[in-house]
């Protein structure tokens, strides 16, 4: 109940910031168009969407053994791999690594599971600073607040937002609200620190298991230097995305690039195979890799809901969707906001704690209408409703049924008993006829912002006897 | 996507399913796609024990209650002659939920015969009846509201289109982001008031911009959300359903 609270004091919030309203919607208007001018052709789009997501889901579909095969590939590379059930595990695994290097300082690049594990503040209460280096993620450090967005995590700020945080933060640097300038600023904070921290730690894109390569997409250089300049290079990623060979990273590659921001090729497209070799200049003496479950193979157990771990978090979903476009990411209250966040984040944490999020939601259809690994989100938005309120229990879905409530089963009930007997609707047809003059329509939110529709004076039962329309 | 449908040759006979909202609300619209279908000499048939498809309880996640009365519309419609549905939503539910619904249940073969007889008002006239307008009334400024299971699940967004551009006197204005939702999504507008006042009023705005005289949708869902929200404003633009107003101006009679 209190999520619920939560949930809706966060929209109000929200849809009552005219600044976040227009920033929002002029950046999705703006990645929406990149996406578009993207993909000319929509057969050929088409025909890469269903590659995509073929290739996704054959991962899925061999998930265990393709994991093994990572691990051992990884291993004969000579990365270290570690398996972390929970985000407990996972912060443990990476806290005992900074120890045993007696690590003070680990710089990031953008990792949504780091998000998920909440590594920054987890390693910060062991006295181990934390620094985010992907620009973004590093405004929002400064401003104290998580991302809104999974590929552009401070689209919520403006401009001049960014340049008043830095004044506040750095009051020896000259006020300026010039992307060039604040970009120059954080990047001669930053350079510094690259040289300075003894570890490093990235999330992964693909993680391809015939060859134990480590994909990661960029566009700052960041996750280049955190993966190779600091002596120890920590790899965080979920369990789900392993792909199972190197041909198949291209197809995604052009899907995940061009879907997230309209861009052909990122700056920087990394793939990672190890720590740095005998007679090598450069790159980590230790490379590790955290393979985390957190609930994942919970969702993978179900035939139908196992497609949301396809998702390969190109925010596509996010840009198109009008609900997060008005209410932003922070609304959401989740590590990953927007549609693919309404399915995934309630199946891991749980329906009694996020049931909220797969009924706030028109089902229009324009995030799986530009999935690029076809996601069929509204599908399992329904799903997730259905699990919500359903009243037998087969316990595969965290919190099944703690959303359903005897009024609303009770109104379900009678308005299946109305409407599978014609005789009853009928009935009933007439009546609300005959009534329609005191009968109160659409009360109370409806009416807040439209005019009630008015109940004609004829139903179309009866104008069709009355017109000549034969019953059979 | 839509998948590419290969549409039969003119039948004989057609049925028709009201929805609900239109027998209700809109019966007016539900008339004019019947007179439409019988100017081109079908007979259409009203089957008088129809309801409801079932979409409001589906969507809600009652699948059960759903189950019930969307078999009940099984038994209404068991000749072989197309089903035309004057609202993409309804469609959509009856062509590409019903076998999902009964995926694993009853006869998923009679169901899938029975979803693929199912078709959105104006794919019908377009591609089945190859509908000829000519258009008796005066010059308009039109916006069009298609949506969202008329574009995406049923893939009707040209069909809407087409039929409005063989209008002659009829100006096709086109809004800003019209291929966004209106706000409505059934429950959804009550669900989440503030959001969906939000989006109505967007899309209220988009419309009122273009200087259309009238809003028209193939969907009684969207004309009572956008509709409504424009007559609260008082705003000067009437709408109507998109069967509605085809018969208008192509009904030799009428003024």
């Amino acid at each position: 109940m209190q999520q619920r609270v939560d949930f809706h004091s966060r929209i109000e919030q929200a849809l009552g910031n005219p600044q976040l309203k227009a920033s929002l919607r002029s950046a999705m208007d703006g990645l929406m168009a990149n996406r578009k001018a993207c993909f000319p052709d929509a057969d050929a789009l088409e025909a890469l969407r269903l590659r995509g997501a073929q290739i996704r889901a054959n991962a899925l579909s061999k998930l265990p053994q393709l994991l093994l095969q990572l691990e051992q590939r990884c291993t004969q590379n000579g990365i270290r791999v570690h398996w972390a059930e929970s985000v407990d595990e996972a912060n443990g695994i990476v806290l005992g690594i900074m120890r045993e290097h007696q690590a003070e300082l680990l710089i990031k690049g953008k990792s949504m599971v780091s998000e998920e594990m909440d590594l920054n503040r987890f390693l910060e209460a062991q006295g181990i600073e934390c620094l985010e280096s992907d620009l973004g993620e590093y405004i929002l450090q400064l401003a104290g607040e998580p991302p809104s967005h999974i590929v552009a995590p401070a689209i919520h700020k403006t401009r001049q937002d960014i340049a008043r945080l830095f004044k506040e933060k750095f009051p020896d640097i000259p006020y300026s609200d010039d992307v060039d300038t604040l970009t120059r600023n954080a990047r001669g904070i930053l350079r510094k620190k690259f040289y300075a921290a003894s570890a490093g730690l990235s999330g992964v894109n693909f993680a391809v298991a015939e060859s134990g390569t480590l994909c990661l997409v960029e566009n700052e250089g960041n996750g280049r230097m955190c993966t190779t300049v600091p002596p120890v290079h920590i790899a965080v990623t979920g369990i789900e995305k392993v792909v199972e060979k190197l041909a198949h990273v291209p197809p995604l590659l052009k899907l995940l690039t061009r879907s997230a921001t309209g861009q052909h090729i990122t700056t920087y497209f990394n793939m990672i195979s190890g720590p740095r070799r005998t007679g090598e200049k450069d790159g980590p003496k230790e490379v590790h890799l955290v393979l985390l479950d957190n609930g994942r193979s919970r969702i993978y157990e179900d035939n139908e809901l196992v497609n949301t771990l396809r998702c390969i978090r190109c925010g596509a979903c996010m840009n198109h969707c009008p609900i997060y476009t008005r209410i932003g990411g922070h609304a959401y209250g989740t590590t990953i906001p927007g549609p693919i966040g309404s399915i995934l984040e309630p199946q891991k944490a749980g329906l009694d704690n996020l049931g909220e999020l797969p009924v706030a939601s028109t089902l229009c259809g324009a995030c799986a209408e530009v999935c690029p690994v076809r996601i069929p989100i509204p599908t399992l938005l329904n799903r997730l409703r259905y699990e919500r309120i359903r009243s037998d229990h087969d316990g595969a879905t965290h919190g099944q049924g703690s959303g359903r409530t005897r009024k609303e089963a009770a109104i379900w009930k009678a308005w299946s008993w109305l409407h599978r007997s014609p005789v009853r609707y009928r009935l009933a047809l007439t009546l609300a006829t005959r009534l329609r003059k005191i009968l109160p329509l659409g009360l109370g939110p409806w009416t807040r912002v439209r005019k009630p529709p008015r109940i004609a004076a004829k139903n179309l039962h009866r104008r069709a006897r009355e017109e000549g329309f034969n019953d059979r | 996507m839509a998948e590419q449908k290969r549409y039969p040759a003119k039948p004989k006979k057609a049925y028709f399913f009201a929805t609900c909202l239109v027998d209700l609300l809109y019966p007016e619209a539900g008339l004019a796609g019947m007179q439409l279908i019988r100017r081109e000499g079908v007979e259409v048939i009203f089957p008088q024990d129809q309801t409801c498809c079932g979409q409001p309880a589906w969507n809600s996640g009652y699948r059960d209650e759903a189950r019930e009365v969307a078999l009940r519309q099984l038994a209404c419609f068991t000749d072989n002659y197309p089903i035309v549905v004057p609202s993409g939503s309804c469609a959509g539910m009856m062509r590409h939920h019903y076998p999902e619904m009964f995926r694993e249940r009853a006869d998923q073969a009679s169901i899938e015969a029975f979803s693929s007889r199912v078709y959105e008002l104006t794919e019908f006239l377009v591609h089945v009846l190859k509908i000829e307008l000519k258009d008796l009334g005066k010059p308009i400024k039109v916006a069009l509201h298609t949506s969202c299971s008329a574009r995406r699940e049923m893939g009707v967004a040209d069909e809407h289109e087409a039929l409005l551009k063989q209008l002659s006197k009829v100006e096709l204005m086109t809004q800003a982001r019209k291929e966004e939702c209106c706000g409505f999504g059934g429950t959804f507008a009550v669900k989440q008031p503030a959001i969906s006042a939000e989006m109505v009023s967007d899309k209220a705005n988009a419309i009122a911009d273009t200087g259309a005289d009238l809003l028209v949708s193939g969907d009684c869902g969207c004309l009572m959300n956008i509709g409504g929200h424009l007559d609260y404003r008082d705003a000067a633009i009437e709408h109507r359903h998109i069967a509605s107003f085809i018969w208008e101006r192509t009904h030799a009679t009428e003024g």
